[in-house]
């Protein structure tokens, strides 16, 4: 079921405001969302101002040097810091994206900051993913085939059949397209949310995959598939450029065209 | 019978640095993410004129009853319809069905595999809208000719 609000124990607070040491000329407030289990409390937007000229371009830059500088128990996820390990997917300025990959001066005014949308929060900026994981895992996201390979060669693609992979590939799952999707929001739990599927259509287009049959099959589903209501959130906030939106729509043409 | 449980509720326990369990916290969803930018906005939009365009049938139904049930009936709605309040209704009414049409159109578009780019995206959106706006506007210039 739909829940529009918040329930009241995610309401979220105003917290502490951390100021810019004095003579700081260019500053810039960053607005984070916190939640600490320990607390007791409600979640709280805490706001640190930050000196621009003393820090590096991306979002990513600036949650670091909170943490070194002014407030180390503030907690999120990184790793790579360019945009290839997916672990800094959060909510920035209303849209999901790698904090790595976000200009800080492509915001206007104060940087809101909060975790990936409509998710439980392990603590801060980490929320848990388990249930988009546990997904995942049930497209069995692999190379399913009864032919063995070429005693001595790979399984062989053409050009265009490898094409076919291009723009499913490069997907880092990051799932800020899953919950970017006010039907994952509200389906969760049994819609399977656009990065799931774009996975699944990965192995579905793959020339080397002998499976697609059983893969259709999995999916032909109300909510698994069907919840896709073609909003195009996905699309539109996916930091890798890729399209979700596009694959489930392929995903739903082959559903048709085996029927005929 | 047990009601269908939420999965994800499993997911909502959390521990806290003692071990001692602690309710997990939602994070924020329509409270902070832009709603208004194209993707989702016209698509909240396509579900609301669906909705007020089905509440336009009543008013048909009601105007059709009222038709057979005899002059003064028909007199009586006749006078509602056009008077300001009704004719704002129309207007709003007119503005609701063609936009649900021609979204309808963009969705079937995409079913058929096209336009799921999100320029492309944009740019049917954005023709929706004024499509919305010129084919209201004229409805009602050929609709106020025919009165006349």
């Amino acid at each position: 079921m739909a829940t529009f609000t918040l329930p009241k124990n995610s309401t979220v607070t105003t917290g502490q405001t951390y100021k810019a040491e004095a003579g700081a000329k260019n500053l810039r407030s960053f607005r984070i969302y916190r939640w600490d289990p320990d607390g007791g409390a409600n979640p709280r937007t805490d706001t640190y101002e930050i000196d621009l000229d003393t820090c590096g371009p991306m979002v990513l830059d600036a949650l670091i040097k909170i943490k070194n500088e002014v407030d180390t128990t503030l907690t999120f996820r990184r790793s790579c810091r360019e945009g290839i390990c997916g672990s800094c997917a959060m909510n920035i300025d209303g849209l999901n994206t790698l904090a790595c990959l976000k200009p800080i001066e492509d915001v206007q005014g104060d940087v809101k900051i909060s975790p990936l949308p409509h998710l439980p929060v392990v603590k801060d900026l980490v929320p848990d993913l388990s249930q988009l994981y546990a997904q995942l895992r049930s497209v069995e996201p692999w190379l399913k085939s009864d032919t063995p390979p070429p005693p001595d060669a790979e399984r062989r693609q053409s050009k265009e059949e490898r094409a076919k992979l291009d723009g499913l590939w490069e997907c880092i799952l990051c799932f800020c397209c899953s919950t970017a999707c006010p039907s994952y929001w509200w389906n969760g739990d049994r819609y399977l949310g656009p990065a799931v599927l774009l996975q699944a259509y990965r192995w579905i287009a793959d020339s080397r995959d002998e499976a697609t049959g059983e893969r259709l099959d999995d999916l032909e589903d109300p909510f698994r598939l069907y919840r896709c209501h073609t909003i195009m959130n996905c699309a539109r906030t996916c930091p890798k450029g890729l399209n979700p939106a596009a694959a489930i729509g392929k995903i739903k043409q082959m559903m048709v065209e085996r029927q005929s | 019978m047990s009601i269908m449980q939420d999965s994800r509720e499993a997911t909502m326990s959390g521990r806290r640095s003692d071990g001692t369990p602690v309710r997990r916290p939602l994070s924020p969803h329509l409270q902070v993410y832009d709603m208004m930018q194209m993707t989702s906005a016209l698509s909240i939009s396509g579900r609301i004129t669906g909705v007020i365009w089905s509440f336009g049938l009543l008013i048909l139904v009601w105007w059709l009853v009222a038709a057979a049930a005899g002059p003064s009936a028909f007199a009586g709605v006749q006078w509602f319809l056009s008077s300001w309040l009704g004719l704002l209704g129309m207007v709003g009414l007119t503005a609701a069905a063609w936009f649900h049409t021609l979204n309808g159109l963009r969705h079937l578009s995409w079913d058929a595999g096209y336009g799921y780019d999100i320029a492309t995206t944009y740019r049917t959106g954005r023709m929706v809208l004024i499509g919305t706006a010129v084919m209201t506007v004229l409805t009602w210039l050929i609709a106020i000719i025919a009165w006349a």
